[in-house]
C-alpha cells in the first residue's frame, strides 16, 4: 500500500499519484511527453531505452518496465527484450553512439559530478551531438526524479513484464498527456 | 567549462533554461506549482527541502541559490544554515523536521523511504499532500542537481551573486521573465 491515501488504490506506480495530485501530473506528463516523444535526432526508442535503463538502475520496478516496455514497442521488439535492459544489451541493438549515452546516462543516476570531459568527449566521438548530450542528461536527471516520486511514496508496481505490455503500446503510440496543463 | 554551449550570462540552470526553451517549460511550470503555489507549507519552509536536497546532492550552484531564497523568505540566514548541518537543531516545527527527514531519504533513494518516517511525520501533524509535496520537491531536485552538474555549468563564486538570484526567485517565482534574460548581458547581477 502506498505511504498515502490515494483515490484510487488499484492503479500502479505514477497512474495513482497523477490521480492524487493533477495540478503536478500535468506538468510531469508534458515533460515525458517532451523527453521522450517530442522531435529529436534521438528516436523514442532510443530515448524510451535511456529511460528504462536509468530506472533499472535505480530500482524502480514500475518505471524500468513500463518503460522498456514503451521501448520495445518503438522498436517493434518482442516483449521478452525487456530484460536485456538489465544484462547490458546484449540482444537489443544499440548503435555506438547511444551506448555512449547510456554511459553518461548511467554516470548521471550516480550524480550529475560523475560526468566527466571524457565521458562527454567519447560520446561526440560517436557524433553525438550536444543537443543529444543535454537531453541524455535531462532524461537520467528527470527518471532519477520520476523514480523516487514513484518509490519515495511506495506505490504498488505489477511484477510480470507481461502486465506492462499495453500501457508501453500506450505510452508508445498515445503518449503521456492526459490532463490538460495549466498555462503560466 | 560546460559540457555543452551555454550562454556565458546565464550561469547554473539559468543558461539550461534557456538552452532547451521546450523543455524547460514544463520543469518551470512543475517548480513554480510545487514550490510557489497555494500550499499549507510556506513558500520558506519549501525552499528549506530544496536546499536540504541540493547540499546532499552536493551541487554548489542550487544549494546557494534555493539557501539565498530560503533565507530572503525566512528573513534570517540561520535556519537554513542549521537545517543543512543537523535537521534537529533547527528552529522549526516537529512537523517540519519529520519531513525534511523525508526529503533527505529520497536524496538517497525513493527506496530508502520507510512507513515508520511517514508515520513519524504524520503524528507530527503532516498531512498526505504535504507528504506528497515533500517526496516531490526532493525528487524534482534530484533532477535539477543532476542536470545542473551533470551538464558541469558555472557556479559563481561571488555570494552577491546568489543574493540577486534569491531575490528574483522571491520577486518572480519560478516562471521565465517575460522579456527574457537579455538584459543579464550587461551586468553580472540578476535582477
Amino acid at each position: 500500500m502506498a505511504h498515502i491515501t490515494l483515490p484510487d488504490e488499484s492503479l500502479p506506480g505514477i497512474v495513482g499519484l497523477f490521480n492524487f495530485r493533477p495540478e503536478t501530473a500535468a506538468p510531469l506528463q508534458l515533460l515525458a511527453e517532451t523527453l521522450l516523444r517530442s522531435s529529436s535526432s534521438l528516436t523514442s526508442g532510443e530515448r524510451e531505452l535511456i529511460a528504462a535503463y536509468v530506472s533499472h538502475l535505480n530500482n524502480c520496478h514500475f518505471c524500468h518496465t513500463s518503460h522498456a516496455a514503451a521501448a520495445m514497442a518503438h522498436l517493434e521488439c518482442d516483449l521478452a527484450l525487456v530484460d536485456d535492459i538489465k544484462n547490458d544489451f546484449r540482444q537489443i541493438e544499440v548503435s555506438p553512439k547511444l551506448r555512449a549515452l547510456l554511459r553518461i546516462a548511467a554516470k548521471v543516476q550516480q550524480s550529475g559530478k560523475e560526468v566527466r570531459d571524457e565521458d562527454v568527449a567519447n560520446a561526440r566521438a560517436e557524433q553525438a551531438t550536444d543537443q543529444e548530450i543535454h537531453d541524455t542528461v535531462l532524461i537520467a536527471a528527470a527518471f532519477c526524479m520520476f523514480n523516487r516520486y514513484v518509490d519515495g511514496l511506495g506505490t504498488w508496481a505489477p511484477q510480470e513484464n507481461e502486465a506492462y505490455r499495453e500501457m508501453g503500446q500506450r505510452m508508445a503510440h498515445t503518449g503521456y498527456v492526459r490532463f490538460p496543463v495549466l498555462q503560466d | 567549462m560546460p559540457h555543452i554551449p551555454l550562454p556565458d550570462h546565464l550561469p547554473g540552470i539559468t543558461g539550461l533554461l534557456e538552452y532547451s526553451k521546450e523543455t524547460a517549460h514544463p520543469i518551470r511550470l512543475l517548480t513554480q506549482f510545487l514550490l510557489r503555489g497555494e500550499n499549507s507549507l510556506s513558500e520558506g519552509e519549501r525552499e528549506l527541502i530544496a536546499t536540504i536536497v541540493s547540499h546532499n546532492n552536493e551541487c554548489k550552484f542550487c544549494t546557494a541559490a534555493h539557501t539565498a531564497a530560503a533565507d530572503i523568505l525566512l528573513g534570517e540566514n540561520e535556519t537554513c544554515e542549521m537545517v543543512k548541518q543537523d535537521i534537529d537543531t533547527a528552529p522549526v516545527s516537529e512537523k517540519m523536521k519529520a519531513l525534511l527527514k523525508i526529503a533527505r531519504l529520497v536524496q538517497v533513494s525513493g527506496k530508502a523511504v520507510t512507513p515508520e518516517t511517514v508515520t513519524y511525520a504524520r503524528n507530527a501533524g503532516a498531512t498526505d499532500l504535504e507528504i506528497h509535496d515533500t517526496v516531490l520537491i526532493a525528487a524534482l531536485f534530484c533532477l535539477y542537481n543532476r542536470y545542473v552538474d551533470g551538464t558541469a555549468t558555472v557556479a559563481p563564486t561571488d555570494p552577491q551573486f546568489y543574493l540577486g538570484l534569491g531575490q528574483r526567485l522571491k520577486d518572480h517565482g519560478y516562471n521565465r521573465l517575460p522579456n527574457g534574460y537579455d538584459h543579464l548581458k550587461k551586468q553580472n547581477q540578476p535582477s
